[in-house]
């Protein structure tokens, strides 16, 4: 059966088609986990109008603004506090923050160790393509040792954050890591999120083929996405602190995995003042 | 050199692998050939036809027409939302 042109898409329901098609780079990582993020929406069981999504400022930044879902562009790093005042006030919304790694642990990294120790009830996805790509492949936060940014020519010194491994110690209840091209498991990571009352983390290891790709002698975005498929394992019971990304040490896997699912009492200021007021 | 397999799953004459119907918006699509690349089946490639940002869409490759599984990877992987398959439900494939 040959292919039928068409002019929609089944899942264009949870977009604002009038956006589209969205500004990313062709082969974006941002593409594949802002399609498994709408599909989670759809099989949440939680109506679209009790979801929301918040994110900073950057590339990532910008899925919100494609999301036929209450969405909020806010400033570079203050994704979080926004995020946290949503999920404070209106605790039936389904919030979710959607960013990228220099806006969630650059900029703003000291409102997400602060809001996962809380253990507020918000998720925070953060497409990680190790560098800060709208504003053209600076080093960031998450940039593995070795590898060449704008700002690094002759390679990053400095020890990048293990992010699920953060997240974790510092009080999330739910942590994973997928590739862009794990959009399955991806998908089944954010339902599970969804689900869980308090902070969760997932992270998703992106192709950027301009900002970090170039630099780093990735042809193109498909050679990205190989790199990552030839060297993952997927370990959920993987040691944390294992978890570092050396593109050099070709020994190392990139591990993948649902780390951690726990069960912990999430953040909620007003009914404990409610109860002291009885 | 194809190989013979001499077994047989217990359930082949119960389990119909489906088949998929494909559906592209050409407009959409900016070429980075995460669908043609990943299929299990090898059922896409490029055209060499351009749409109006000039890239190349996928089609389904000539003698590929019935083998599209409607596993829906190409669907959810689409960077662009500009692919989706649905299987060919029984009734219909029986006319
Ligand atoms: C206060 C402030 N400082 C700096 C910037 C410039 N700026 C815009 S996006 C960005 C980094 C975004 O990186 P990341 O969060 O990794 O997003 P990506 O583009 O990689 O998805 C920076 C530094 C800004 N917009 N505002
Ligand atoms: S610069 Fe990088 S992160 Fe930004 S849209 Fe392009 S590929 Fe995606
Ligand atoms: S649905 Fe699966 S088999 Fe069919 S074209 Fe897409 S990836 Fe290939
Ligand atoms: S995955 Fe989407 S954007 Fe990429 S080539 Fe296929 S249809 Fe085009
Ligand atoms: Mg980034």
């Amino acid at each position: 059966m040959p292919e039928i042109v068409v002019e929609s898409h089944p899942i264009d329901t949870v977009f604002r088609t009038d956006r589209l098609p969205h500004i990313f780079c062709p082969g974006c990582g941002i593409g594949p986990a802002t399609h498994a993020y709408a599909q989670a929406i759809l099989e949440s069981g939680i109506p679209k109008d009790q979801h929301a999504c918040v994110s900073g400022i950057g590339c990532t930044a910008r899925v919100p603004g494609y999301m036929d879902v209450d969405s909020y562009h806010t400033t570079h790093g203050r994704s979080i506090p926004f995020a946290l005042a949503i999920a404070l006030v209106k605790p039936e919304m389904e919030v979710t923050v959607f960013s990228g790694d220099g806006d969630l642990f650059g900029i703003g990294g000291n409102h997400f160790i602060h809001a996962a120790r809380r253990n507020v009830d918000i998720n925070i996805i953060c497409i990680n393509n190790f560098n800060y790509g709208m504003t053209g492949g600076q080093a960031g936060p998450t940039l593995p040792l070795g590898a060449r940014a704008t700002t690094a020519p002759y390679g990053n010194t400095e020890p990048p954050f293990n992010l699920p491994y953060l997240a974790a110690a510092t009080g999330a209840v739910f942590v994973a890591r997928w590739t862009a091209l794990h959009v399955r498991q991806l998908k089944e990571a954010m339902l599970r999120a969804m689900q869980k009352k308090g902070f969760t983390f997932i992270e998703v290891l992106s192709p950027c083929p301009v900002g970090f790709g170039s630099p780093n002698d990735i042809g193109d975005a498909i050679e990205e996405v190989w790199l990552y498929r030839e060297r993952c394992v997927v370990n959920h019971d993987a040691y944390l602190p294992d978890l570092e990304i050396d593109l050099r040490r070709k020994d190392v896997p990139f591990v993948m995995g649902n780390f951690l699912d726990i069960e912990k009492e999430p953040f909620d200021p007003l009914a404990m003042m409610k109860n002291k007021g009885e | 050199m194809a190989a013979v397999l001499s077994r047989q799953p217990l359930d082949k004459a119960t389990v119909s692998i489906p088949l998929g119907r494909i559906y592209i918006i050409p407009e959409r699509c900016k070429g980075c050939r995460f669908c043609i690349d990943f299929c299990p089946r090898d059922v896409l490639v490029e055209t060499t036809e351009m749409n109006a940002k000039g890239y190349h869409y996928p089609i389904v490759a000539e003698g590929k027409e019935d083998e599209c599984i409607a596993c829906q990877f190409c669907s959810i992987l689409c960077p662009e939302f500009a692919i989706y398959t649905e299987e060919i439900v029984e009734e219909e494939t029986a006319k």
